[in-house]
């Protein structure tokens, strides 16, 4: 029953392909396999809205939205309908071509990203050799997109809002390629396939994920750290933080691109989770061996679920970070640890395995982390505060 | 000649040729972006799939970027506008014509009609493993070069005002 | 015409393309993007002989393209970088301008 559960999707795909003229048939393969994206990403989002609306509202110890639907679960019907039917205004002298590219640049970037995600065992649109790097390649189009949406505008808080929002995306590029490259050296490949491929053994109940090494551990948080960066969330979220720069660089946005670049920046928050299970948390594979009779596309969305509710949760626990306090974690902080962390994993691979090269590897991760972080600390000392009220 | 690069070939042709006759600076440089993706597509093509991905990366996502931010800044919005070309174009348009016209001469006339061979089957591990062994001290100097490059770029361009005050 | 002649006079059209616009614009930004157009059509020249060479399994031209690619980032941040610092001191990045060293 597992297996053919597990492969239902392949199975149904080979049948209709089997249906369809010869000479159709790597046009069709092609089309098969990109309709399920463009159907479950975006409805991902949707229920992402209204969940993370939800969820901020309870930490924040509110409810979420509760009218529309069943516990508010219609909301974002009602959100797609008022993005779709609203005025499109695009302001006179803004540069109309460059203007109405920009929100479409980015959804399409951001979906191109998950061509290379493997969702399922033997589920994944392109095998390609060097699938990691189609991953950061097509997510550093994002950046251009990002300032055609600001400067397009021609007005001054887009286009600072753009500035900040390339400078924080360059800066945890760096930070995100470099904590992928440790996952890289130990699987020796940059496919997305076979790194699934190499986590997916147990020794005994405990699965292969890299996540379960010192340099795993390091990179995964420094890898979500880096992603929430790249897709500007909170609490990285200043060039779009609403009470400060209004909406950054797409103030002069409203209506359906403005939906569209909510989409394209929520699409990229589950496509670096995507590949953050698939490089540290074992793609498809279950946590445990007895547990693999559920089928490897479940596990795959259990793990994004869970990785975007700790999304939410940061977004609703951690304040917001200030442009230069975010571009120092990033130089001083972030990227130190993860060159140090690809000299664990080289260390890791050539030490005999055993308890020694766990303590070997944790003191040389933890002692430079510590020194880093207090390095981060100011040491102004401010002054005692003196109120003087009206008389 | 494969549809698949005659589509590609002129997607580059006219992405270049706008970014080089256009008037506003940003569109140009939005234009050259569509011709440097067009040349990674083709070098999909020819089955460097590892350099078609890097020139993504490092001519989309950073020298683009780079360009866009340097005519940011060095534009002036209150000055009229420069005409756009410069008052000898007639006498760089001839000599550019004329490169192409040797070059387009020498190539057709070459016979270099070689059959693609079989495609080379080029795992990224190889290029790993050449450029650790074979051209390790390309590597290396290239790695003082990016250095001597950032810390140069920083120094031209910082703001050094604020050290006379 | 055979695929490699393809490919050659896509290299030389592109380079012609970018020497035009590099003898042509004022604009001293558009010249270096003009200059970077020329070193992409050069790696384009290089990845397609590594194609149809007699031995793509020793990694030449891809080797070349990757150095090549460095090197063009590099000299783009310093060119920007010394754009920048003429700027500063002219106010312009007309080229026709910059002409105090000229007669």
């Amino acid at each position: 029953m597992t297996p053919s559960l597990d492969q239902i999707f392949v199975v149904a795909k080979q049948t209709i392909l089997g249906h369809v003229p010869a000479a159709a048939q790597p046009l069709a393969s092609a089309v098969l396999s990109v309709i399920p994206i463009l159907v479950i990403f975006p409805l991902l989002f949707a229920i992402t809205t209204v969940l993370e609306r939800k969820g901020l509202g309870r930490i924040q110890n509110r409810y979420g939205p509760n009218r529309t639907g069943p516990a508010g679960f219609f909301q974002p019907v009602a959100d797609g309908i008022k993005s779709l039917t609203k005025e499109d205004i695009v302001p006179l002298s803004a540069d109309q071509a460059v203007h109405f590219l920009a929100p479409v640049l980015l959804a399409a970037a951001s979906f191109l990203g998950y061509a290379v995600l493997p969702i399922g065992r033997n589920m994944v649109i392109m095998n390609m050799n060097a699938g990691v790097l189609f991953f950061f390649a097509v997510g550093s189009v994002v950046e251009l997109a990002v300032f055609m949406a600001g400067w397009s505008s021609r007005s001054k808080y887009s286009l600072l809002g753009a500035m900040r929002a390339i400078a924080q995306m360059i800066s945890y590029e760096v930070p995100l390629v470099l904590a992928s490259v440790v996952v890289i050296m130990q699987a020796g490949s940059l496919s997305t396939v076979a790194i699934v491929e190499k986590q997916a053994g147990y020794t005994g109940i405990f699965p292969h994920w890299f996540v379960f090494t010192p340099w795993g551990i390091v990179g995964f948080v420094l890898f979500m750290i880096a992603a929430t960066a790249e897709s500007n969330r909170s609490p990285f979220d200043l060039p779009e933080g609403e009470s400060e720069i209004i909406a950054g660089y797409y103030i002069e946005y409203s209506g359906f691109k403005f939906a569209l670049f909510f989409l394209g920046e929520y699409l990229g928050m589950f496509a670096t989770s995507g590949m953050a299970i698939t490089l540290f948390l074992g793609g498809w594979s279950a946590p445990f061996s007895f547990l693999q009779w559920i089928p490897s596309y479940v596990w795959f969305f259990a793990k994004l679920l869970a990785l975007i509710a700790g999304f939410i949760w940061i977004r609703g626990t951690l304040p917001r970070l200030r442009m230069d306090q975010l571009m120092a974690l990033a130089w001083e902080f972030i990227l130190p640890t993860a060159i140090l962390n690809m000299l664990v994993a080289g260390v890791w691979r050539f030490m005999p395995a055993g308890i020694v090269r766990w303590l070997v590897c944790a003191v040389i991760l933890a002692v430079p982390c510590a020194l880093l972080a207090q390095g981060l600390k100011k040491k102004k000392k401010f002054q005692v505060r003196t109120y003087q009220f009206a008389e | 000649m494969t549809v698949a690069f005659l589509i590609l070939a002129v997607l580059t042709v006219a992405g270049t040729a706008a970014a080089m006759g256009l008037r506003n600076a940003v569109h140009c440089v939005l234009a050259l972006t569509v011709g440097f993706a067009g040349v990674a597509a083709i070098y999909l093509q020819l089955d460097a799939q590892f350099v078609g991905l890097t020139q993504i990366m490092v001519y989309v996502g950073a020298v683009a970027i780079l360009a866009v931010f340097a005519i940011m800044m060095t534009q002036r919005p209150t000055a009229e506008k420069p005409a756009t070309y410069s008052s000898f174009w007639l006498t760089g348009s001839v000599i550019a014509a004329g490169v192409f016209a040797v070059l387009a001469r020498a190539i057709l006339t070459s016979g270099a009609t070689t059959a693609a061979p079989a495609e080379p089957q080029i795992s990224v591990q190889q290029i790993g493993d050449s450029l650790m062994h074979q051209y390790v001290l390309p590597l290396e100097i290239m790695g003082l070069l990016l250095t001597a490059a950032l810390i140069g770029a920083v120094v031209i361009a910082m703001d050094h005002r604020e050290e006379s005050k | 015409m055979s695929s490699l002649q393809g490919y050659l006079l896509l290299s030389a059209l592109l380079f012609s393309i970018g020497l035009a616009g590099a003898l042509t614009r004022r604009n001293a930004i558009i010249v270096l993007v003009g200059i970077e157009l020329m070193l992409n059509s050069a790696n384009l020249n290089f990845i397609a002989f590594w194609r149809f060479g007699p031995h793509p399994e020793h990694l030449t031209g891809i080797m070349f393209a990757i150095f090549s690619i460095s090197v063009a980032a590099a000299e783009a941040a310093v060119g920007l970088g010394i754009i920048l610092a003429a700027y500063r001191h002219s106010k312009t990045t007309d080229l026709d301008q910059m002409n105090s060293l000229k007669g």
